[in-house]
């Protein structure tokens, strides 16, 4: 045997220093695989030529009003009123859930019945009263109960249609995202809190620095879906009655036209360009909270990939053999 | 090393708690002189964490007191007229916790910051430290546990070992008159044992007052200027290491220390 040549590696062989031959694998058959890419291409196609040649489409009519003046304000509105809602009922949710999970009984109940109140009822029926909000209370007025006035003003100018759709979703979101923001809440280890109270920090202090950076990890995901929810709830802003949201601008352009089907077509398009936009924001929202969890997605503070393992081997605290007990 | 004239940091009074119908301190007492190391042993359940949770009230003693170089802890420090006394509100607690450094057997570390962000946390947000003190500060705190090339790490990118070593140094941020260890070295991988262990050696050689919950023996013979042998949630036998693991009196604790050694 000493008279064999040792063997050439082979092309591709290991660099100096690491004395193995990587696994020439060749990938187990997987039919299903192909099968079912034919059967989705072939469903593909029929889709496409559905489209292309069915006339109800009216591509042309698509193409004309898809960047109209109206619509691309329409957007623009159900942007702002995506954008605002989801302010007021982040806002409201979270002191929703603070309130919650306060000692005080007071504001337990002032919170459980705002959540019982809002989200039991259907924020069209929500939307229609915040419309006629300036009819049932048409002038607000600060003083004494039964008493002396001492200030009032109008709320004609003050909620307007815009406004009473922003409050009117808002409240409404307010009572499912507190929820949300609860149980995110609820998700942070007990530990952390005591060890940020052990460092003598007070409760609100414990909440906005530990508790919340911690809870925004489990809360971002489905706060991404109740965006994207409240997106589309907008288009029942004719409720107030709001009437420059993309559903409302469409609607009218269609029934000016008799042909509702490529302006349904105009409104879908912007709605999922707007849903991919916001799904986008979603995942930095969440890479950016994920940070110090996830050894996949390293913090902006750092730019490598290490992961832990990575991490505890170049401390060099362990001993380099792993089984001491067994060296001779 | 304390002697017997070094003031008093940590005095426990006849501390009693009862979870429920579970009575788990049944009447300690412990004094603790400034620069001392205590260390509490004896089985799982025996109370050890629980007295430990009384001196940073993230227990409230059901009966007895605590008092911190004097002063009572979580109550005015004169009864009432009718003789209640008097709570303190959760910022005075605040405080009166600040001052005593805690450190959990499974870190809690903060996750959502880097090694450096944990050290400098507390004392930007409860003292007021401007940032760039407090950043100087905890580099030379992370230095000193060995970890200065660590700062920028989060917690998930390091070891058992590094982390509560973080923790360590995030509990000395504060200056803490003393501080407590709750089973440090118990989560730990055992090669990673002797790391923390030699930055609790070093802190107590440098005079820290600390109470030290452990199983490490070793340890306590080496460094405890007293040894607490607790069962059953009260205390039956303290004294000098040599004392008390050398020379156990009780069959518990002769029991108990066959078990561990």
């Amino acid at each position: 045997m000493s008279t064999t040549p040792t063997p050439t590696p082979p092309v591709g062989a290991p660099a100096a220093g690491e004395d193995f031959v990587p696994i020439r694998a060749r990938a187990a058959p997987r039919p299903g695989t192909w099968i079912s890419a034919v059967i989705v291409a072939l469903l593909a196609l029929a889709l496409v030529n559905f489209l292309i040649t069915n006339p109800v489409f009216e591509w042309d009519t698509v193409a004309t009003y898809l960047l109209d003046v109206k619509v691309v304000q329409g957007v623009g509105w159900t942007l702002l009123l995506t954008v605002m809602s989801m302010l007021l009922g982040t806002i409201v949710a979270l002191t929703a859930a603070v309130m919650r999970r306060s000692d005080n009984p007071v504001l337990r109940g002032v919170s459980w019945v705002y959540i019982f109140v809002f989200r039991g009822i259907p924020v069209y029926t929500q939307l229609v009263f915040w419309g006629l909000f300036t009819v049932i209370v048409p002038k607000i007025v600060i003083g004494v109960p039964f008493g002396p006035e001492l200030w009032s003003f109008s709320t004609r100018d003050l909620v307007t249609a815009f406004w009473a759709a922003v409050i009117g979703l808002g409240l409404n979101e307010g009572a499912y995202l507190a929820e949300i923001i609860r149980s995110g809440l609820n998700s942070v280890d007990r530990g952390q809190s005591e060890a940020a109270k052990a460092l003598g920090m007070g409760n609100g202090k414990i909440l906005r620095r530990i508790i919340v950076p911690q809870a925004m990890r489990v809360i971002v995901p489905p706060l991404g879906n109740e965006t994207i929810g409240m997106l589309k709830t907008t288009s029942l802003v004719l409720a107030v009655p709001f009437t420059l949201d993309l559903t409302f601008a469409t609607n009218g352009i269609a029934n000016k036209l008799f042909t509702p089907i490529p302006l349904l077509i105009v409104a879908a398009l912007w709605y999922l360009a707007i849903t991919s936009v916001l799904m986008v924001g979603q995942h930095y929202l969440e890479k950016y909270f994920g940070r110090g969890f996830d050894d996949r997605t390293p913090g902006p503070r750092r730019g490598g990939g290490h992961g832990r393992q990575a991490a505890v081997n170049s401390s060099a605290t362990t001993p380099k053999n792993p089984l001491p007990e067994v060296e001779l | 090393m304390s002697t017997d004239e070094s003031p008093v940091v940590i005095r426990v009074e006849d501390v009693h708690k009862v979870f429920g119908d579970l009575h788990v301190l049944t009447g300690c007492d412990l004094t603790v002189r400034s620069g001392e190391v205590a260390v509490l042993v004896g089985p799982s359940g025996s109370g050890k964490s629980t007295l430990l949770r009384c001196i940073n009230q993230l227990e409230e003693p059901t009966a007895g007191r605590v008092l911190i170089e004097d002063v009572v802890q979580g109550y005015a420090p004169d009864p009432l007229p009718d003789g209640r006394w008097q709570k303190l509100s959760a910022a005075q607690i605040a405080a009166q916790r600040s001052r005593i450094g805690m450190v959990f057997q499974r870190f809690h570390l903060f996750p959502h910051l880097t090694a450096l962000g944990n050290v400098m946390e507390a004392p930007v947000q409860v003292r007021g430290l401007p940032k760039a003190a407090a950043e100087t500060k905890a580099r030379a705190l992370l230095e000193r546990v060995g970890l200065a090339d660590r700062a920028d790490h989060y917690p998930s990118e390091l070891s058992g070992g590094q982390q509560q070593r973080v923790a360590i140094a995030r509990a000395l941020a504060m200056d803490p008159e003393l501080m407590l260890f709750d089973e440090p070295t118990s989560a730990l991988d055992p090669e990673l044992v002797s790391e923390v262990l030699a930055v609790l050696k070093d802190l107590a050689a440098d005079g820290m007052t600390m109470v030290v919950v452990t199983h490490e023996m070793g340890f306590a013979r080496e460094v405890a200027d007293q040894v607490v042998f607790m069962d059953e949630g009260r205390i039956l036998e303290q004294g000098a290491p040599e004392q008390v693991i050398d020379n156990p009196r009780s069959e518990r604790l002769q029991g108990f220390l066959a078990s561990v050694l």
